[in-house]
């Protein structure tokens, strides 16, 4: 294969348009939270103090301080700029900055994720591509059918099933958690899978997996229902190419075929599509995290709600819409550097 | 010429040898074997919801601790009076779960119309009049895509209050872009045919070009969407009520039961199971049904 003509200064139009046009999406989400707090009835500090209450003096401090005594634009330009400085308030309880909160227990939804992600390629990439190599046929409709189900599936009850069936009936995974009590873990890079193979203590490793496994199945579900299907409608069409057909004349085996000339093309929207699950990946942490009380920042943004600690809760869904448009920014550049028609196109 | 061509397919639609639209749309749709089941489970969702009352063997939010977690009735300690078995404060299952499925439609239908409407009409605003508005409605919509649609309807009623009137206004929002970006791209293409230009020409405002001629030509694509927008305005609403945020006990809706016997899944298994196979069930329904629906009105897929 021929590469196409490298330009660098495409390339860097490229990655510019994109990097800008993430720009009014990032305004649109601190907007977004920026308004949450003042859409609560009531007087804001007060939402913010808490229900202890505040005394007047403290109440009159803080006016200035967050400046509700200014025109709301301001306020929001004041908004903006501790936000772009890393200052997102502290929490109500624990009166820790929430930045650091978020960075403390982030790792662990990561983890977590990436299990899932793992788990839904692992399974859902070959059963997609036997699915469309073999169409029409049991195994095909098993996919098909299979993979509906887990795209319809409310994960909050799966978990449950699946501690039924796993933790209840044979004793096999522990029911909630990280890791095991007994190990108490340094967290050096916050992936316990990587602290507990560092620490060097007995059977922490094993332990992390095994409160893993439940955890990973329940959030890898749907992505990997979605990738099933995804993976197998791309190698249907890619199969139906001329140069596929040409391949075949040549005589080339079906591996070759398959492997190289079929999947290398079908793989291009498949990667898009797994790219668009991060944010999916995240709205089922939120739920797989209350399930299992994983300890990440999904479960900390739901219990925020019950103990009403809104700047956790306003920081925290900022810092994860940022998140999720970061990835996909990411995915987008890495879609235009694999597939060159996308990059001379805009 | 151009007159031949342009007559011969307005007299060849009513001279009956091609079949009506509506039976040829069936035809796709039987077909489709998945579709049929899915319509079928549907209907059967819809009796049951109807006839609530009337089928239900007791009262779903009658409590009686004398009767708390009895089993389903094939299970030893189980009766048949309460075929599902009973809850942790001793209400029957099978009742709960036959009036829920009351609610988890009208949530589906409710949250799928309120969407519809708005995204509709702001999608043919954005399709029309194209610049500025469409601008700012399309970065909007996008904003909104960009979040985890879960993320934002948890941020909305953690604000507004839990309840189900704001957990369905919530995930009513978080669909809503689906619905603006069709109308938007089925108005773009629509307008550059000739229909539109002919009425435009004879004096047609832009309020009658936009509801008369051109929204009843992309209104394929809305039902299929709303078909998968109903499951996913159940399996949502669900979610809400499962962390809470949703329909408040003692409501009998799906997602909110299974959160009040959360706690019981290690004692009494039927508690958790049934309720959630209920959301499986209809939302797969919803989503064979839209799958169906798309096979056969998306010409492009007709094979």
């Amino acid at each position: 294969m021929a590469a196409p003509p490298f330009s660098v200064l495409a390339m860097l139009r490229f990655i510019l348009t994109r990097v800008s046009l993430i720009i009014p999406t990032f305004i649109g989400i601190t907007l977004l939270a920026f308004f949450l707090i003042r859409l609560v009835p009531g007087d804001p500090i007060e939402t913010l103090a808490g229900e202890r209450g505040i005394d007047p003096a403290r109440h009159e401090q803080l006016r200035k301080e967050y400046g509700f005594d200014k025109p709301i634009i301001v306020q929001y330009g004041i908004y903006l700029a501790r936000v772009l400085q890393g200052d997102l308030g502290k929490s109500m309880i624990t009166q820790e900055p929430v930045l650091n909160e978020f960075r403390a227990l982030f790792p662990a939804t990561v983890e977590l994720a990436l299990c899932a992600i793992l788990f839904a390629l692992i399974i859902g990439l070959p059963a997609g591509i036997i699915a469309a190599l073999r169409r029409n046929s049991i195994f095909d409709h098993g996919v098909m059918g299979i993979s509906l189900t887990g795209y319809s599936m409310p994960i909050f009850w799966w978990g449950l099933i699946l501690i039924l069936i796993f933790s209840v009936q044979f004793d096999l995974t522990p029911v909630s958690g990280r890791i095991d009590v007994l190990y108490y873990i340094e967290p050096t890079t916050g992936f316990l899978l990587i602290d507990t193979l560092l620490s060097e203590e007995e059977g922490a490793f094993w332990s992390a997996v095994q409160h893993l496994i439940l955890p990973t199945i329940v959030l890898g579900t749907v992505p990997l229902a979605v990738i099933a299907r995804m993976t197998r409608s791309a190698m249907l069409e890619v199969l139906g190419e001329d140069y596929i057909r040409t391949a075949k004349a040549k005589g080339l085996s079906r591996l070759r075929i398959v492997a190289l000339h079929a999947l290398r093309n079908a793989l291009i929207p498949v990667v898009t599509v797994i790219g668009l699950q991060i944010g999916v990946l995240f709205t089922g942490a939120i739920l797989t995290e209350t399930i299992f009380s994983w300890p990440g920042v999904g479960k900390w943004l739901i219990d925020a709600i019950f103990r009403r600690d809104y700047p956790v809760l306003q920081g925290g869904a900022l810092l994860l819409g940022v998140v999720v448009m970061g990835v996909n920014l990411l995915v987008d550049l890495a879609y235009g550097l694999i597939n060159p028609r996308i990059r001379h196109t805009r | 010429m151009t007159t031949e061509t342009m007559e011969a397919p307005a007299v060849a639609a009513p001279t009956a040898t091609p079949p009506h639209p509506l039976r040829e749309f069936w035809g796709y749709f039987s077909a489709n074997h998945g579709a049929v089941a899915g319509l079928v489970i549907i209907v059967a969702v819809v009796l049951v919801a109807l006839l609530a009352p009337v089928i239900a063997p007791h009262d779903p939010n009658i409590t009686n601790t004398a009767l708390a977690l009895k089993p389903p009735f094939w299970q030893e300690g189980g009766s048949i009076a309460y075929p599902l078995g009973t809850d942790p404060i001793g209400r029957d299952i099978l009742s709960r779960l036959i009036h829920g499925a009351r609610l988890s439609l009208l949530i589906g239908i409710a949250v799928v119309a309120i969407s519809i409407v708005i995204g509709t009409v702001l999608g043919l605003v954005a399709g029309f009049f194209r610049g500025l508005t469409e601008i700012f409605i399309m970065r909007l919509m996008d904003i909104v895509l960009t979040l985890p649609s879960l993320l934002l309807a948890i941020v909305i009623v953690a604000v507004l209050g839990p309840g189900l009137m704001n957990a369905m206004l919530a995930v009513a929002l978080v669909i809503l872009p689906h619905y603006v970006r069709l109308a938007r791209a089925a108005v773009i293409t629509e307008t550059s045919k000739d229909y539109v230009m002919a009425a435009r020409v004879s004096g047609a405002g832009t309020t009658r070009l936009m509801f008369k001629e051109v929204l009843p030509n992309c209104t394929a694509p809305l039902i299929v969407q709303a078909s998968l927008g109903i499951s996913t305005a159940i399996l949502d609403a669900a979610a809400l009520g499962f962390l809470g945020l949703g329909a408040q006990p003692p409501s009998p809706e799906w997602g909110t039961m299974l959160a009040d016997a959360r706690e019981f899944v290690l004692r009494a298994w039927w508690v958790v199971t049934f309720p959630g196979l209920a959301i499986l069930i209809t939302v797969l329904a919803f989503n064979l049904l839209g799958d169906g629906l798309r096979d056969a009105l998306d010409p492009k897929l007709k094979r």
